[in-house]
């Protein structure tokens, strides 16, 4: 029982990451009031980029710079839709989400004539799995041991990494000058402009921020959790991403307990595929799969809490009248 | 005018126009240095334009700005408080869920870190507080303080990063007349400690108490500079609207018939579940026109909007033209007009048009259920044509063109489109709220005479205005609301002071 | 002309067709980056679509989704509501037609299952617009949101439904039986033989889509509804003041709106597959966003944007066919660029051509 529960928290920190990064990315999006329903389509690109550039080179750090990139630039052009264009912000995210679920088959299977696959990764063109100090001495201690060797210890860099970016994101927002400008301007745009601020750059920023939040979770989606980049790789997961910021209240502790609750989710399907819960019996897959979605529609409901977003998100900063 | 020192600001040939609306045209304007200069004009006439020109919110089309005698470029709100400028904008630039602290700082933060800058920001702002008399504490969420803490914070804002020169537009729209003294008082301090202000209003009491010096603007053009204390109110009002002022409207006496509305025991609170009707009873009777006096903000709009049956109401019934009505049930604007309340509203953009639609699309607008402009399911468009263009005709609706968007028309013709689907409507009881606002001086006199000939038609008309003089010279009893509250009741000859005394909050319990 | 209007061919004209060329051109980049020929391309693409008999069929086989889903964005639109959820709305749409057509294949001939599919598409879809049209008219959140959430929850309760509920017994497939003549609707190639419609499976739904195009006209606007969904969408302050409820018009809007999404299911369950298939709705919901947007809202434009991307459907097919290097995803990629361009860039060129026409009619004045 006891080494299930850890198995199940494992894959869950296994499986809470790639939606932390996304999650996270999206803070610093809609937190400046750009709604980005394109997370999905910005990991998805991600994923690609790193697929193919750490096979080329064979170095995941190249993976993930080309993951970045690519997410970055998707970025930009929701940027520029929305920011510079002040297009529909909604509008834009599906067409980076198609663009992305459309480029990167069709240029995978032009480059790589694998159906749309990237080529199989070595061990060493991926994040391997680190082994912390003491694992190995710890790992006989009773109770202790199993958490530290085969819950904590044991994950790949990027595992790590987005759990530091949670304080690191909490800081940036609540403790530093582009924070308290980012907070200001997705509540009131004219506040910030006149106060001398620009309200494009500091919205270019913001959304180049979630892009290179989510070029981390394609990134690990393709060379951390996977050997390669398959179609369709993200499933969904921007979206669930996106459903967890809401459940967080734009809150960036709060997103990773959530994330938590939804990797958990996941995990449990996993394992819970075809076995019976005494006194209930077997449980659909799709419960718990549908679970993240229905938990996020009953919070939006104001059934538990009431999550309000930044004042002025999805409107299109406008100074001139027209 | 006098030849001081090198004049704060002088603009000369600023021009700006919006598509095709011009905004400003060829303005000159001189602001000496050190005093309180007032720039007067009607609803529309370019003040706000020109000083968000001066503020670099806007670019102007040409002309040219000095500041302290320097030509210089303003090209955004940065270069401008670089120069020295500050503003408190009409709608507040204040960021609600953040502090006092917070809002005063952002944009002048002092380093990528918050920690040192809060600390610094604090301290002056107990400084600035102590100095100009404007206490407020710093760490109060901005969004849950009133409107005159709220605009208190703006100035504080200004201040905090060195402004000299200080623009304030329409400042006291929002306060009660204590909070528009209290304002007064610390413009003068900033005057004498050497601070520029410019000050922003179409109130030319304000005009006349405040300021050195005054610039009229009328319909974007500058008409006229004056030393305040070389002109009078009388003279201000005609440059503003180009002719001698008529205040008083040709009306019979009054004739009042049976009770048409009668509104008890009504308490209302806005969507921030602030009470803000409390204890309202009044009734108007066939043939007389009853004016609601006060400040903007003391509970007229939500008053109106819960008669009407736009907002529910937390308690009140309404007898109207027969009918009983419990206001704190749910109903709607249709069931009101059923019962014979038409309502020309407060703001005509925001709920009185739908501006992207055809003129004869508005002008069924709230009847759009009635038999004869229907068949069926569907709308009988030519009989709701043809209805438009009979009230074009006879309330002169230009231009005449019933296809054109409603946002196309200038704010007169769209008053105009408003009055004749309400008044055409022929109902028993007539709600008007700020008929004139933003209306050009021919139409005002228009739309006064038909609200007169509705009384005279024997309907109850209740007309809620913020101009004095509109109240005055239309109404046959007046009402005065305060902080919510009825405070008095007046006959129509009852003078300004002592209406002004009323809206201020001065009870007449306590006077007699 | 006023400064700064267009006349009204540019602006449903001109400027569509700009943002279109746009599109286009940057396809016309990728499928340069992947080493191939964009004006050969462009001509399999042409040729695919409207060479020849069966290639019509297909594409208007396509067409007729896209305007049932472009319908039910485009309605929505209207009352300022952005339904993003077309594709679920589709999904358990297809569900109530395919239960329909279970129930009653078996006993009556197809014209009366037909009318027993519409109802049952229309209600389920309806229905599955029902619970965020009602959070967002009396909870104030956010329809975007909630019902994308609803297009996820719908893919996971139709991978449920078909995996244990509705697979025949004995089946591996995730899928309901396939339904018999009397569940199936006649495909125009065999009601017109001479057509030459090869084996396309364009059917009857194709008319009713057109139908469904005349009706939501008189529905927007001719009717008192329509007049009140507009006013609405245009300002919901001034619509309440006029005696409209803001939750009457959101729900009822959304209910038709999800309707005409669920009727999609006419096409592709009952009109060509003639079963319940895993995923059939395909990315159709999400193709009808682009669809409205490009039709602005009426309904001739969404049928004129409904063959357009027909036309790139089907012709994206041959060009996979003809080219396998350019996968059928350069559809998906296209109509990105479209959405891109025609949608969240629509304004993009318009500074330039209001910049053009005035220096024009300036010449013209002096």
């Amino acid at each position: 029982m006891f080494e299930d529960i850890i198995l199940i928290l494992d894959s869950t920190l296994r499986l809470s990451t790639p939606l932390l990064f996304a999650c996270l990315a999206g803070l610093f999006s809609e937190r400046s009031g750009i709604v980005d329903i394109g997370l999905e389509g910005k990991m998805l690109g991600a994923a690609f980029a790193a697929g193919a550039a750490a096979y080329m080179t064979g170095s995941p750090w190249m993976g993930l710079l080309a993951g970045i990139i690519v997410s970055v630039m998707l970025a930009i052009i929701h940027g520029y839709a929305s920011i510079t264009q002040r297009g529909n912000q909604v509008v834009a995210g599906v067409a980076i989400n198609f663009l992305a679920a459309g480029l990167t088959v069709l240029l995978g299977q032009a480059w790589f004539n694998q159906g749309g696959r990237t080529p199989q990764l070595a061990i060493s063109a991926r994040f391997d799995d680190i082994t912390l100090p003491f694992a190995e001495a710890l790992q006989d201690v009773p109770f202790v041991g199993p958490i530290y060797h085969d819950l904590i210890s044991g994950h790949n860099l990027l595992v790590y990494l987005s759990f530091v970016m949670v304080p690191l994101t909490w800081w940036i927002v609540f403790r530093t000058r582009f924070g308290l400008r980012l907070r200001a301007v997705g509540e009131s745009p004219a506040a910030v402009d006149t106060a001398g601020i620009s309200v494009t750059w500091l919205r270019y920023r913001a959304v180049i921020l979630c892009g290179v939040l989510c070029g981390f979770a394609g990134t690990y989606l393709a060379i951390a959790q996977s050997a390669g980049f398959i179609k369709d790789m993200s499933a969904g997961k921007g979206f669930i991403a996106l459903a967890a910021l809401i459940f967080a209240k734009w809150r960036p502790v709060s997103a990773m307990f959530t994330c938590l609750l939804f990797g958990f989710l996941d995990a449990l399907a996993i394992r819970m595929q075809g076995q019976e819960i005494p006194g209930i019996g077997e449980v659909p897959v799709q419960v718990f799969q549908a679970l993240p979605y229905v938990l996020t529609v009953v919070l939006l409901a104001g059934f538990i809490g009431r999550a309000i977003p930044p004042k002025a998100s999805g409107i299109p900063y406008v100074k001139e009248r027209t | 005018m006098t030849e001081q020192s090198v004049p704060a600001i002088e603009l000369s040939g600023i021009n700006k126009s919006f598509g095709p609306v011009h905004a400003n045209k060829d303005i000159n304007l001189r602001v000496g240095k050190g005093s309180i200069h007032g720039i007067v004009g009607e609803n529309g006439a370019g003040k706000s334009t020109l000083m968000s020109i001066l503020y670099g919110f806007y670019h102007a089309d040409s002309g040219e700005i000095h500041v302290d005698g320097k030509s210089v470029h303003i090209t955004d709100s940065k270069r401008a408080i670089e120069l020295g400028i500050g503003m408190v904008h009409q709608h507040f630039m204040l960021v609600d869920p953040f502090t006092v602290v917070e809002n005063v700082m952002l944009g002048a933060e002092g380093g990528a870190m918050l920690n040192k800058g809060i600390d610094q920001a604090r301290t002056e702002l107990k400084r600035l507080a102590d100095e100009y008399d404007m206490k407020v504490d710093p760490d109060a969420v901005v969004g849950e303080l009133s409107v005159g803490l709220q605009q208190r914070v703006e100035i504080l804002k200004a201040l905090y990063r060195g402004a000299d020169i200080l623009i304030l537009d329409e400042p006291t729209g929002v306060l009660t007349p204590a909070e528009a003294d209290h304002l007064f008082r610390i413009l003068r301090v900033l005057r004498d400690q050497g601070k520029t202000v410019l000050l922003i209003t179409h109130k030319l009491r304000e005009i006349m108490d405040v300021t050195d010096a005054v610039s009229v603007m009328r319909r974007g053009e500058m008409v006229s500079s004056l030393k305040t204390a070389d002109t009078s109110m009388a003279e201000l009002a005609e440059l503003m609207v180009g002719r001698s002022v008529l205040l008083e409207v040709d009306k019979k006496p009054a004739e009042p018939g049976e009770v048409l509305l009668r509104v008890e025991n009504l308490n209302v609170k806005d969507e921030r579940g602030v009470m803000r009707v409390k204890d309202v009873n009044f009734e108007v009777r066939a043939g007389e026109i009853l004016g609601i006096a006060g400040v903007s903000g003391n509970g007229q709009s939500e008053l109106l909007e819960a008669i009407s049956g736009i907002r529910r109401a937390q308690t009140g019934t309404m007898d109207l033209a027969g009918d009983h009505v419990d206001l704190s049930h749910s109903h709607n604007a249709g069931q009101m007009r059923q019962m014979g309340m038409s309502h020309v509203p407060e703001d005509r953009h925001r709920m009185g048009l739908v501006t992207s639609f055809a003129e004869y699309e508005n002008s069924i607008l709230g009847y759009h259920r009635e038999p004869e402009y229907s068949k069926g399911w569907f709308l009988d468009l030519k009989a709701i044509r043809s209805e438009a263009e009979h009230r074009i005709q006879k309330y002169d609706i230009r231009p005449p063109n019933p296809d054109l968007k409603a946002a196309k028309f200038s704010g007169g013709n769209q008053q105009k489109i408003v009055l004749a689907r309400e008044i055409e409507r022929d109902p028993d009881v007539l709600l008007v709220g700020q008929p004139t606002r933003g209306v050009d001086i021919g139409a005002i006199e228009y739309i006064h005479k038909r609200i007169i000939e509705m009384r005279d038609a024997g309907k109850a008309v209740l007309l809620v205005s913020v101009e004095l003089d509109e109240i005055r010279s239309l109404s046959d009893r007046i009402i005065v609301m305060f902080d919510g509250q009825v405070v008095g009741e007046r006959g129509a000859d009852a003078s300004e002071g002592e209406l002004g005394l009323l809206m201020a909050g001065v009870n007449e319990e306590h006077a007699a | 002309m006023t400064k700064g209007q267009l006349p009204k061919w540019v602006d449903y004209g001109l400027l569509p067709a700009l943002n279109l060329i746009a599109a286009f051109a940057v396809s016309g980049l990728v499928v340069v980056l992947i080493g191939e020929d964009p004006f050969e391309a462009v001509k399999w693409m042409l040729f695919g679509s409207w060479g020849y008999g069966e290639g019509v069929g297909f594409t208007l086989f396509y067409t007729t989704n896209f305007i049932f889903t472009g319908l039910a964005v485009a309605v929505a639109f209207h009352a300022g509501l952005f339904n993003i959820g077309g594709e679920g709305q589709a999904y358990i749409g297809g569900l109530g037609i395919a239960v329909a057509c279970l129930a009653f294949d078996a006993y009556v001939p197809w014209y009366i299952t037909g009318l027993f599919a519409i109802v049952g598409g229309a209600t389920f879809g309806a229905a599955w617009a029902l619970i965020p049209a009602y959070l967002q008219a009396k909870r104030g959140s956010h329809i975007v949101i909630t019902t994308i959430m609803f297009n996820f929850i719908a893919t996971t309760l139709m991978v449920y439904l078909l995996s244990n509920v509705l697979r025949p017994q004995g089946s591996m497939q995730p899928s309901t039986r396939t339904f018999t003549e009397g569940g199936q609707l006649p495909l125009l190639r065999n009601i017109w033989p001479s057509l030459d419609l090869g084996q396309s499976p364009v059917n009857l739904s194709f008319f009713l889509a057109l139908i469904v195009c005349v009706l939501v006209w008189y529905l927007i606007w001719r009717s008192k509804l329509g007049y009140e969904i507009r006013a609405f969408g245009a300002n919901p302050t001034a619509s309440v003041y006029a005696g409209i409820s803001p939750v009457r018009i959101t729900v009822i809007t959304m209910l038709i709106s999800g309707g005409l999404a669920g009727l999609m299911g006419m096409n592709e369950v009952m009109g060509s597959q003639n079963r319940l298939l895993l995923d059939f709705t395909a990315g159709y919901g999400f193709v009808g966003i682009a669809v409205a947007l490009m039709g602005r809202g009426h309904p001739i434009g969404i049928i004129l944007a409904s063959i357009l991307f027909g036309s790139l459907y089907q012709g994206g097919a041959e060009l996979a066919f003809e080219i396998p290097a350019i996968t059928r995803d350069m559809i998906v990629v296209i109509q990105a660029l479209v959405i891109l361009f025609a949608g969240a860039l629509e304004n993009l060129f318009r500074p330039a051509v209001v910049a053009f026409f005035n220096r024009f009619s300036d010449e013209a004045a002096a």
